[in-house]
C-alpha cells in the first residue's frame, strides 16, 4: 500500500466508528429528551401540596418528568401522587423543615456538593463532597448533617477504594472526617491503615453510629461515635450502614450473608443494643445495598433496583421482627426518610 | 518545537556511530522521528478511549449498575500488579520474536476489543473482564512500543522521541476525560455513547498502528516498510537472549537507583488526598487534579526529554525527583490554598515529565538492540512495583504519624535517596556520540 492509500484506509475506518458512535449519540439523545419531556409514569400532585405533617421524603425516579427530584408522601398514603420539589438529587435525608441533597453536578468537570434546602426549594447552605455521594442523615433537630461519599480514584490518582464521611453543623462548627478520629477497638487505640467509615446515624447532637471497615480482612465494626470528645469505639462486628430505630433500641443494618467484597450479598438484619442479640431478615432474599430507614418501630424501609429497568428503584418494607415477607412500599422511589 | 513529519532516521544512525552531536545543528529544527509521532497519536487515540470510561466508570457503576464502587476499587489493585507481570513478558516476546510492533498490536487490539464488550455485556462481570482485558492490553503494548520508539530514533535524540510521545500521550490522558463528561452533560444517562466513541477512538488507534507505523526491528535492520520475510533474511545470526543484559553492568545500577526512588513515591492519590483535607479550593477542585497533573506532564514533557538528550539521562531522571520532593513539601506546608494546590500539581507534572520518558531512553540507552524490550519493561516494572511497595507502605505511616508528619518523613528521605542516586549512576555516560 502507498502512504496514501493507508492513510485513506485509516480515514475511511475513522469515518465508520466515528459514524457508529455519532448515531449512537443521537440516538441517545433522541431517547433522553423522548424520556423527560414525557409525563411521569407516576402521578404528580402540585408542588404546593408538599407533604406536611408525616411524611415519607425520598427520591423519585418514576421515568419521564421530574426524575430524580426530591419528592414527599404522606405517610398516611405512600404510594397515593408524590408531590414533587424542583431539585434533583442522588441521595436524600429529610427533617422537619429541611432535606439535605447530595448530588453528582453534571460538567465538563463533574463535581460533588451537599445542598441543605427548606421544604420549599430555597437553598441554606451547600458544601462541596469529595466523590460520588453515598449515604445522608441529618440529626433529629436538623443541627448536624452526616455524609458519606465514594473517593474514587483514577488511573494517575488510585488510591483504591475509599469512603469519606464527614459531619456538618449548619451553626458552622466543623466536626470533619471521621477518619480524623481516634478509634477503639476492644478498650485499646488502634489506627488500622485501611480504615474507611460509612453510613452514620444519629442518636442525638454528639453522640452517633457509623461503619468502621478494614477493606483488606473485610471486617465491619458497629462504632459508638462522640463529636466532643473525637472518639469512635467499636460495639459490635458485622454491621454495616447502621440505621437507629425511632425507639433508639435497636439497630437495623445490612450484613454479608455470603460472599465478600465484589460478590458480596447483603441482608438486611437487626440489632437489640441492650442485649447484643442479631436477627437476620432472611425473608429477603435479594441483595440490599442501601441504608435502612425505619418507618416506625416495627417495620423498615430499604431501595432496591428495579429489575431491567436501569436507574429505575422501588423502596421496600419489611417487618422488622422477620415475621413476614418484604412488600412494596414506594414504587419508583429511592433513599426514603421518614419524617414524624 | 518542531515536528518532521518525513525525518525517519538512517540505519547507520540508529546504530549510534557518530553522528554530529546534536548541539551542532540550528536550533528549531530537530526534527522526531513520524514513527514516534505516529506512535504518539497512537496512544493518544488510545488515551482518549481508556480514560474516557475510566472516568465516568464510577459513576457508571453506581448510578446505572446500582452497585456500590466497593467492588471495583477492591478490585483494582490487583489489576494494576497484573499489568506490571504482563509487562516484562511483554517486553520480552517482543524481544524474542523481534516483532515489537506486532506485540503492541495485540495489546493495543485487545484493548480495543474489550470497548466493544462494554457495549454489548452488561452488569459487573462484564465490566471486570473489560477492565481486565484492558489492563492486560496496556501490560502487553508498553515496553514494545517503547521498543519501537527507539528503534525509530537517534540515540541522541531519544530523551526528546520519548517526550514527544509522552506529551501526545497525556494529551489523549487529558482530553479523554473531559470528552467522556461532555458526553453525558448533553445526554445524562450517554454511557453508551461514551463507550461507543471510547471504541471508535481506540479502533482508529489499532488500525493507525497496524497500517502506517513501520514494523521496525531491531536485528534485522529493515527499516520502513520491509516485509516480514525480508527482514528476517537480511537479519543477522539471532543473537541468544541473554537476561544478563539487564541484570548487569549499568544497567543494575539503574534499576536499583530507580527501585530507591520508586519506594518513596507515593502515589499522587496520597498527595491529593493532603491537599484536599485543606478544604476549600482544593476540595472544589479534586476531580479536576489529575488533569491538572496530565497538563503539566505534556507541557513539560518535550523539554525535559530534550534536556536530558544534552545534559545527560541520568541526571535529569535523578533531579527530576526534585520536583517530586518539591511537590510534597508543598503539599505539607501550610501555604495558601490555591497557590500550594497549582504549585503542587506542576511539581508533579514536572516529575513524570523528568523520569518517565527519560527512564525508557535511559534504560534503551543501556541495552542492545535485541534486549531493547526487556530492558525497558523491567525498568518500567521495578517502578510501577516499588511505587505499589511505597503507597502500602506510605499507607501505614499515614496512620502512624499522621497526614503532614508523613509526607514530610518520605520527603526527608528522598531528599537523602536523590543524592544517593546520583552517586550510584555516576559513572554512567552520557549517550554515546556526545561530547
Amino acid at each position: 500500500m502507498t502512504d496514501r492509500a493507508k492513510w485513506f484506509f485509516v480515514a475511511l475506518v475513522s469515518v465508520i466508528v466515528i459514524g457508529i458512535a455519532a448515531g449512537v449519540g443521537v440516538v441517545g439523545w433522541f431517547q433522553y429528551q423522548a424520556r423527560g419531556s414525557a409525563p411521569s409514569a407516576i402521578a404528580i400532585s402540585s408542588a404546593d401540596d408538599w407533604a406536611t405533617g408525616e411524611r415519607v421524603v425520598f427520591r423519585n425516579t418514576a421515568a419521564g418528568e421530574g426524575y430524580g427530584q426530591v419528592a414527599s408522601v404522606p405517610l398516611a398514603d405512600p404510594q397515593g401522587p408524590r408531590a414533587l420539589v424542583d431539585r434533583a438529587c442522588d441521595r436524600v435525608a429529610a427533617s422537619e423543615d429541611e432535606f439535605v441533597c447530595l448530588r453528582t453536578e453534571r460538567g465538563v468537570v463533574p463535581r460533588y456538593t451537599a445542598t441543605l434546602f427548606t421544604d420549599d426549594g430555597s437553598e441554606r447552605d451547600s458544601w462541596p463532597l469529595a466523590g460520588i455521594p453515598s449515604r445522608a442523615r441529618i440529626s433529629p433537630d436538623g443541627t448536624l448533617i452526616a455524609t458519606t461519599s465514594f473517593v474514587t480514584g483514577h488511573s494517575y490518582a488510585t488510591v483504591g477504594f475509599s469512603t469519606e464521611t464527614v459531619v456538618h453543623a449548619t451553626d458552622g462548627r466543623d466536626f470533619g472526617n471521621l477518619e480524623d478520629y481516634t478509634l477503639v477497638v476492644d478498650g485499646e487505640v488502634v489506627a488500622p491503615v485501611d480504615r474507611n467509615y460509612w453510613g452514620v446515624t444519629f442518636v442525638d447532637d454528639t453522640t452517633f453510629y457509623a461503619t468502621a471497615g478494614l477493606t483488606t480482612t473485610g471486617t465491619t465494626y458497629l462504632v459508638r461515635g462522640d463529636l466532643e470528645t473525637r472518639t469512635l469505639t467499636a460495639i459490635a462486628t458485622g454491621v454495616e450502614c447502621p440505621s437507629l430505630s425511632p425507639d433508639g433500641a435497636r439497630i437495623a443494618f445490612k450484613r454479608v450473608t455470603s460472599g465478600s467484597g465484589p460478590t458480596a450479598h447483603w441482608t438486611p438484619a437487626v440489632m437489640d443494643l441492650a442485649s447484643g442479640e442479631v436477627r437476620v431478615l432472611n425473608r429477603e432474599t435479594r441483595n440490599v445495598d442501601d441504608q435502612i430507614a425505619w418507618l416506625d418501630d416495627d417495620t423498615i424501609l430499604y431501595g432496591l433496583p428495579r429489575d431491567g429497568v436501569a436507574g429505575d428503584t422501588d423502596v421496600w418494607s419489611l417487618p422488622a421482627d422477620g415475621s413476614d415477607e418484604p412488600a412494596l412500599f414506594i414504587p419508583h422511589a429511592w433513599s426514603p426518610a421518614v419524617v414524624r | 518545537m518542531y515536528i518532521s513529519l518525513s525525518n525517519t532516521p538512517e540505519p547507520d544512525e540508529q546504530e549510534g556511530t557518530r553522528s554530529a552531536p546534536e548541539a551542532n545543528r540550528p536550533r528549531g529544527v530537530r526534527t522526531v522521528s513520524s514513527t514516534v509521532v505516529t506512535l504518539g497519536v497512537v496512544s493518544m487515540l488510545t488515551d482518549i478511549s481508556s480514560e474516557s470510561v475510566a472516568a465516568i466508570l464510577p459513576l457508571y457503576i453506581t448510578g446505572v449498575l446500582g452497585l456500590s464502587t466497593i467492588a471495583f476499587g477492591f478490585l483494582d489493585g490487583l489489576y494494576q500488579g497484573v499489568s506490571a507481570l504482563v509487562r516484562i513478558a511483554g517486553g520480552h516476546v517482543s524481544d524474542r520474536l523481534d516483532q515489537p510492533k506486532w506485540v503492541a498490536f495485540v495489546g493495543y487490539a485487545l484493548a480495543a476489543v474489550a470497548r466493544l464488550g462494554l457495549l454489548f455485556g452488561s452488569g459487573f462481570a462484564a465490566l471486570t473482564a473489560v477492565i481486565t482485558a484492558d489492563r492486560v492490553g496496556k501490560g502487553i503494548r508498553t515496553a514494545p512500543r517503547d521498543a519501537l520508539i527507539t528503534a525509530a530514533s537517534r540515540p541522541e535524540t531519544l530523551g526528546r522521541s520519548f517526550g514527544v510521545h509522552r506529551m501526545l500521550d497525556n494529551i489523549g490522558a487529558a482530553v479523554g476525560p473531559l470528552l467522556a463528561f461532555f458526553i453525558l452533560l448533553v445526554i445524562p444517562d450517554g454511557y453508551d455513547t461514551v463507550f461507543a466513541t471510547s471504541f471508535a477512538f481506540a479502533a482508529i488507534g489499532v488500525v493507525i498502528l497496524g497500517v502506517v507505523v513501520p514494523n521496525l526491528r531491531a536485528r534485522g535492520r529493515t527499516h520502513g516498510t520491509g516485509s516480514a520475510g525480508a527482514g528476517r533474511t537480511d537479519a543477522a545470526p539471532r543473537a541468544r537472549f541473554d537476561w544478563k543484559v539487564i541484570t548487569s553492568g549499568p544497567m543494575r545500577r539503574v534499576l536499583a537507583a530507580a527501585g530507591m526512588l520508586g519506594l518513596l513515591t507515593i502515589g499522587d492519590g496520597f498527595v491529593y488526598l493532603v491537599l484536599q483535607s485543606r478544604g476549600g479550593f482544593a476540595a472544589l477542585w479534586f476531580p479536576l487534579f489529575y488533569v491538572g497533573t496530565n497538563v503539566a506532564f505534556l507541557a513539560f514533557a518535550v523539554p525535559l526529554g530534550a534536556l536530558a538528550d544534552r545534559i545527560g539521562r541520568t541526571r535529569v531522571f535523578v533531579w527530576g525527583h526534585a520536583a517530586l520532593l518539591a511537590a510534597y513539601v508543598t503539599a505539607a506546608l501550610p501555604i495558601a490554598d490555591i497557590a500550594a494546590t497549582v504549585l503542587c500539581l506542576v511539581f508533579l507534572g514536572a516529575f513524570y515529565a523528568a523520569t518517565d520518558g527519560v527512564l525508557a531512553a535511559l534504560a534503551a540507552q543501556l541495552t542492545t538492540p535485541e534486549t531493547h524490550g526487556t530492558g525497558i519493561a523491567a525498568a518500567q516494572t521495578v517502578v510501577a512495583l516499588t511505587r505499589f511497595v511505597s503507597a502500602v507502605g506510605f499507607g501505614f505511616l499515614w496512620y502512624a504519624v499522621g497526614r503532614e508528619n508523613s509526607i514530610l518523613i518520605v520527603a526527608a528521605l528522598l531528599a537523602v535517596a536523590i543524592p544517593v542516586a546520583a552517586v550510584l549512576l555516576r559513572t554512567i555516560a552520557p549517550v554515546r556520540g556526545e561530547s
